[in-house]
């Protein structure tokens, strides 16, 4: 046997950058940086920019760890599900220790930066963060409760505590708000792209909601949801924290929401379903965006 | 023995080295980064506490 034929046995080629990257989960990584943001913008004070670079940069980090992880303690359902199975380690481009190294550091890693850099509070926030999405919703609740992305929804509703945390170094009623609004998302927004992906769940054995109570109660729960959402997205007016421009925008975005799940609950098609999960994620990308506009607007005032 | 067609997809051994020449790169990139911000932070924190 030739030298090239021993490599060709015992190199498995590893992965390349974007399949780490992609372990990662860039996407819901973007999502935690810009709403960690808006809690600094909203925050009372002010930060370095270097310091506050400093803090998005570990909340990013500490969200792509959580992901690593939990890519690697769901490689087997993953492999099932078609929305999944192409991700690095179904795929066998990576291998799971590798996966679950590189997520460890950079957990670690992030936490101790936050602390060294910014302050205990913001650290301690983000290890809970990571703690609670990997061990209570991957671990626990996923596959065990269709409360899963209830309770599971914390860890995603965390970041603009964090970076309200890292200017003022406390927690406060106000950043609870902020925290509040996306745990209640949360929900609709999930269920939204269960509904149509009902049985990809059901294959992989992940007792999401539409799974176990169908659709019907499914869109109830989201209406519900939707309908609770809109007065606590003005809990930022009423505490001062924004002005009257985005009490407004946020009533109108929420009544588009409670419309949607209107639409979802007469009927829980496919078609209904992915406009929801579209405008969820919209709405919420907008909510934070005129939060932070109206904040920047009266502070220049 | 056949000549070795140049269409023929890299062998795992190439494809190895490329891989890990990509992942080091990675690394090192990330390692500056880190040094460039650690010097700033540290920069940062003598500053604020003088």
């Amino acid at each position: 046997m030739s030298d090239v034929s021993v490599d060709r046995v015992a190199l498995a080629p590893g992965g390349e950058v974007r399949d780490y990257v992609a372990l990662l989960k860039p996407r819901v990584m973007s999502l935690v940086v810009f709403t960690g943001l808006v809690g600094m913008v909203l925050a009372p004070g002010s930060l370095h920019p270097v310091l506050g670079f400093t803090a998005i940069l570990c909340m990013a980090v500490g969200a792509g760890a959580s992901a690593a992880i939990n890519m690697w303690y769901d490689r087997d359902i993953d492999a099932v599900m078609a929305r999944t199975r192409d991700r690095p380690l179904p795929a066998g481009r990576i291998e799971p220790g590798a996966a679950l190294g590189l997520g460890i550091v950079l957990a670690v890693g992030s936490v101790l930066l936050m602390e060294l850099a910014v302050n205990l509070v913001a650290a301690a926030l983000l290890a809970l963060t990571i703690g609670f999405y990997v061990f209570v919703y991957t671990m626990w609740l996923k596959r065990r409760t269709p409360q899963n992305i209830v309770i599971g929804g914390a860890a995603g509703a965390l970041p603009p505590m964090i970076g309200w945390a890292a200017v003022t170094g406390d927690v406060t009623l106000a950043s609870v708000a902020l925290f509040a609004i996306i745990f209640l998302w949360t929900p609709p927004h999930f269920w939204a792209l269960s509904l149509y992906r009902a049985g990809d769940y059901q294959r992989a054995g992940v007792p999401m909601l539409p799974v176990v109570a169908g659709a019907r109660e499914t869109t109830r729960q989201m209406l519900i949801y939707s309908v609770l959402l809109l007065p606590l997205t003005l809990t930022p007016y009423a505490l001062g924290v924004v002005g009257v421009r985005y009490a407004v925008a946020a009533a109108v975005l929420g009544l588009g929401l409670i419309a949607l799940a209107l639409r979802v609950r007469r009927d829980a098609g496919e078609r209904a379903a992915k406009q929801m999960f579209g405008y969820s994620i919209l709405y919420l990308f907008l909510l934070f965006a005129l939060m932070m506009v109206d904040k920047v607007r009266v502070g220049v005032a | 023995m056949a000549a070795s067609d140049p269409r023929e997809p890299k062998s795992s051994a190439d494809e190895f080295v490329r891989r890990r020449r990509g992942r080091n790169y990675a690394l090192l990139a990330v390692l500056i980064a880190l040094v460039v911000l650690f010097y700033a932070l540290t920069i940062l924190k003598r500053a604020g506490l003088q």
